[in-house]
């Protein structure tokens, strides 16, 4: 294969381990990838930052090859490259150590280091365990850690097998002959801070003998174990800053940037808050990832909860929908308690749920947008036992006009309507019984183009208006910011701090940040 | 408990019987494993051992042909039950055939192939060695049952041992991990169903020993023992636990329970019912530390 002769001129500087220009990938209706650069050096730790949403996700798969970009080249040591697969980055010495761990819990560590290159260890198919423990050995050693080889996965600490992929992504090195950039997708979001100062010590190691590419949320770990950030925003790379001297709150301006649009979040449309009692109220509400949640939520009032992942908020909003199970506290609602077992409990009280996966559990893909519509509500549709026909197309119908859904028909199955369309039709299920008291929105808006957004938002606004108290786990600070009247910011588990939030008088993404991390 | 209760139960006879009667199950067991570790399921074994104990009978000495390939005959049979397995896994991994469809097809195919073998005329065989499995004794154990062992040892050791062993494990236990890995699963799925194939073709081989005769029934209710024997045995339908040696225990636990209910005086009508309360009963049993254990994950 022989490139253009792009050669770098006798400069000093190496070529990069690792050069992405102008990548590209679209998915339907959102732009995930938008010509990202990034470079990646020879013997460094780079940082790579962003909102959720600003495209590190997909360029991280981009860079493994399981996703194949739209357009931009992707450069091995100055050599242009196709990844088609893990295994293709993995003869280019990429490798990475991803979000959800990777590994056979039944295997024992050893069978999960060398998994798929088993080399000496495998002789006519048959195993040589003491040859396994030895290779395996091999590479724990790189890392400097102690564990046994032969034991079974599932029985190591979740730092172990952090280090057990580790040892496997460090694997690689005997592909190429060149240094591996080793890629770690969010590997503290479940650490002790212990075990983290663990991991952080191998980084340090990594770096003498391959390039790292480190992925958090937590801007101070970036901060900490990084030589450079790399910072993208709405699939882009939008700056590059030097770690040394630098502190969250400056990177963090770059990830959000400057957001100009007047009154994108409708504020001025914010409903009037009712006063007297809360039409939600939670005390001390604890659960397996969350705990002492107090929280208010009256009548027309949009209360957001912000935090970093982990920080337990989407797991409080499935125990106020009956889906996680709760160890303490009660939930009131207009002032009577009542009790979540189940979802059905749920609905019964006038909550509903739109979950933030809307493909898979907000929605039942091949059925009709009216059969989606009159899910769970089925009463509205029926005589009797029975689905009245006429009944249910009246109904429908009213409310796609109502709520300007763009589809054929009633009978279009919904896969084939755009993202904000699919959206309304799963608000409009909790809307067609006419007994919705609250809304628990788990990031809404996900996936929408800014149309759409919009859309949804003044659906919300319309919601409040109306009566509706609203639980919303923004997609974006600024999202929450822009929507809410109040802020829950929670931290590990806790509501670190309540913000208000009144059109007029709202807190910068800044004075929430602080509370996060 | 049934030691207690019946005083023949205790006898030594009692223990030779129950092992020799639970020679084939565990040699239909331990093919019926290999699939279950791997998250599959396999509703093949009746089909196909029909099938090859008709093929047997037919090709060692018997009343219906002259044939009397003796020893080739009994490979002839286990190789065909491979041959079955290997369609198995092909519409498993090929044409996304689910596995319990797929088996249950080819069970059909062998008791269909099985039936045609049979033409109407049981063929009953005069192979003095086949017929010598059943009834001739090493250390006070027939030869079918030291057969079963053999078994029995060597599935553990391609479980501990070889690739195909664990790697089976492996997907049962998380088969993303093995492609995100670089490895190509699909001939894996194959093998662990042509291994369980040959499996069932020896069990098919095993019973027409016992009976003298090729049957089509040969295989009636094995397929369905077998799994219970591995569930009980702790080898988790959903894959990745348990393994041969389970199995093993789950065989003896089974036979031990059919035996002593026919030993205490229950009627064998009622065996069929009480085996499929045991199966329900010990899946239930197993979930329950899963489903403790999805609340305390983090």
């Amino acid at each position: 294969m022989s490139v253009p002769a792009e050669r770098e001129p006798a400069t000093p500087a190496p070529v990069p381990a690792l050069e992405v220009r102008g990548l590209v990938k679209h998915y339907p209706g959102v732009k995930a990838l938008d010509g990202v650069d990034l470079v990646v050096r020879q013997h460094e730790v780079l940082g790579l930052a962003g909102e959720n949403g600003a495209g590190k996700s997909t360029l991280l798969k981009a860079l493994v090859g399981l996703v194949t970009p739209d357009a931009g080249e992707i450069y091995v040591r100055g050599e242009a490259v196709k990844l088609r697969s893990v295994v293709d980055a993995a003869n280019h010495g990429i490798g990475m150590v991803f979000q959800e761990q990777s590994l056979v819990p039944n295997l024992t560590a050893a069978e999960n280091i060398l998994l798929g290159g088993e080399g000496a260890a495998v002789r006519r198919g048959v195993y040589r365990w003491d040859v396994m423990r030895r290779l395996a050995q091999e590479q724990l050693d790189k890392i400097g850690s102690n564990i046994d080889p032969l034991a079974r996965t599932d029985t190591l600490s979740f730092a172990d097998r952090q280090m057990v992929e580790i040892a496997k992504v460090l694997r690689i090195e005997q592909r190429s002959q060149h240094p591996p950039v080793i890629i770690l997708d969010e590997p503290t979001s479940v650490l002790e801070s212990k075990e983290i100062d663990t991991l952080f010590a191998q980084i340090r190691r990594l770096r003498e003998f391959a390039s790292v590419v480190f992925v958090s949320h937590r801007l101070d770990e970036v901060l900490d174990v990084c030589d450079r950030v790399t910072v993208l925003r709405g699939g882009r790379s939008v700056g590059e800053v030097a770690t040394a001297g630098a502190v969250p709150r400056e990177l963090h301006r770059m990830m959000i940037g400057s957001t100009g649009s007047d009154d994108h979040y409708h504020e001025n449309a914010a409903a009037a808050v009712a006063a007297e009692q809360p039409r939600l109220s939670v005390r001390g509400l604890s659960g397996r990832s969350f705990r002492d949640i107090d929280l208010d939520v009256a009548a027309g009032e949009i209360v957001a909860i912000v935090g970093v992942h982990g920080s337990g908020r989407e797991d409080v909003c499935r125990a106020l929908f009956g889906i996680e199970p709760t160890t303490a506290g009660e939930i009131r609602m207009d002032g009577k308690r009542i009790s979540l077992p189940n979802t059905r409990a749920a609905c019964a009280a006038g909550i509903g749920y739109v979950p933030a996966e809307r493909k898979t559990e907000g929605m039942v893909g091949p059925m009709s947008v009216a059969e989606n519509m009159t899910l769970t509500k089925q009463k509205a549709r029926c005589a009797g036992p029975f689905v009245a026909p006429r009944k249910q197309a009246g109904l429908v119908d009213r409310w796609i006009e109502r709520l300007s859904i763009r589809t054929p028909g009633r009978d279009t199955p919904i896969q084939r309507l755009s993202g904000g369309n699919q959206q309304k039709v799963v608000l409009a299920r909790w809307l067609i019984g006419g007994d919705i008291r609250l809304l628990l929105l788990d990031h809404p808006t996900r996936g929408l183009d800014v149309g759409a957004r919009s859309e949804v938002y003044r659906l919300m606004r319309e919601l409040a208006a109306g009566g509706v108290a609203t639980v919303l786990l923004a997609d974006s600070l600024e999202e929450a910011i822009g929507l809410a009247d109040r802020i829950l910011v929670m931290n590990d588990g806790r509501v670190a701090a309540e913000v208000a939030c009144p059109n007029g008088g709202k807190p910068s993404p800044l004075d929430l940040v602080k509370e996060m991390v | 408990m049934f030691a207690a209760l019946s005083p023949q139960f205790r006898s030594i006879e009692n223990v030779q019987n129950i092992v020799d009667a639970a020679a084939v199950l565990a040699v239909v067991t331990c093919g019926i494993t290999f699939v279950l570790m791997m998250g599959s399921i396999d509703l093949s074994a009746a089909g196909v051992m029909g099938a090859s104990a008709l093929t047997v009978s037919l090709l060692v000495a018997n009343n219906r042909n002259d044939n009397d390939f003796g020893l080739a005959g009994v490979a002839v049979a286990v190789l065909l039950g491979c041959v079955f397995g290997c369609l198995s896994g092909l519409a498993l991994v090929l044409l996304k055939v689910p596995s319990f469809m797929a088996t249950l097809g080819v069970s059909a195919i062998g008791l269909g192939v099985a039936t045609l073998m049979f033409a109407g005329v049981q063929p009953n065989i005069s192979d003095a060695m086949l017929k010598g499995w059943a009834i001739e004794r090493l250390l006070g154990l027939s030869y079918l049952t030291w057969i079963a062992a053999a078994c029995v040892l060597a599935g553990w050791l391609v479980q501990r041992y070889t690739r195909l062993g664990r790697y089976a494990f492996a997907i049962g236990g998380a088969e993303e991990v093995l492609t995100l890995s670089g490895v190509r699963v699909k001939p894996y799925k194959v093998a662990v169903f042509t291994l369980a194939g040959a499996f069932y073709g020896l069990g098919g081989v095993m019973v027409t020993s016992q009976l003298g005769a090729g049957l089509v029934q040969a295989g009636n209710g094995y397929d369905f023992s077998a799994i219970t024997a591995a569930v009980v045995g702790g080898t988790l339908l959903t894959g990745g636990r348990g393994g041969i040696l389970h199995s093993a225990v789950g065989v003896v636990l089974v036979m031990v329970l059919t035996n002593g209910l026919v030993q205490v005086g229950v009627s064998p009508y009622w065996q069929g019912g009480v085996e499929g309360l045991i199966v329900v009963a010990a899946v239930a049993v197993a979930v329950i530390p899963q489903r403790r254990r999805n609340q305390v994950v983090k």
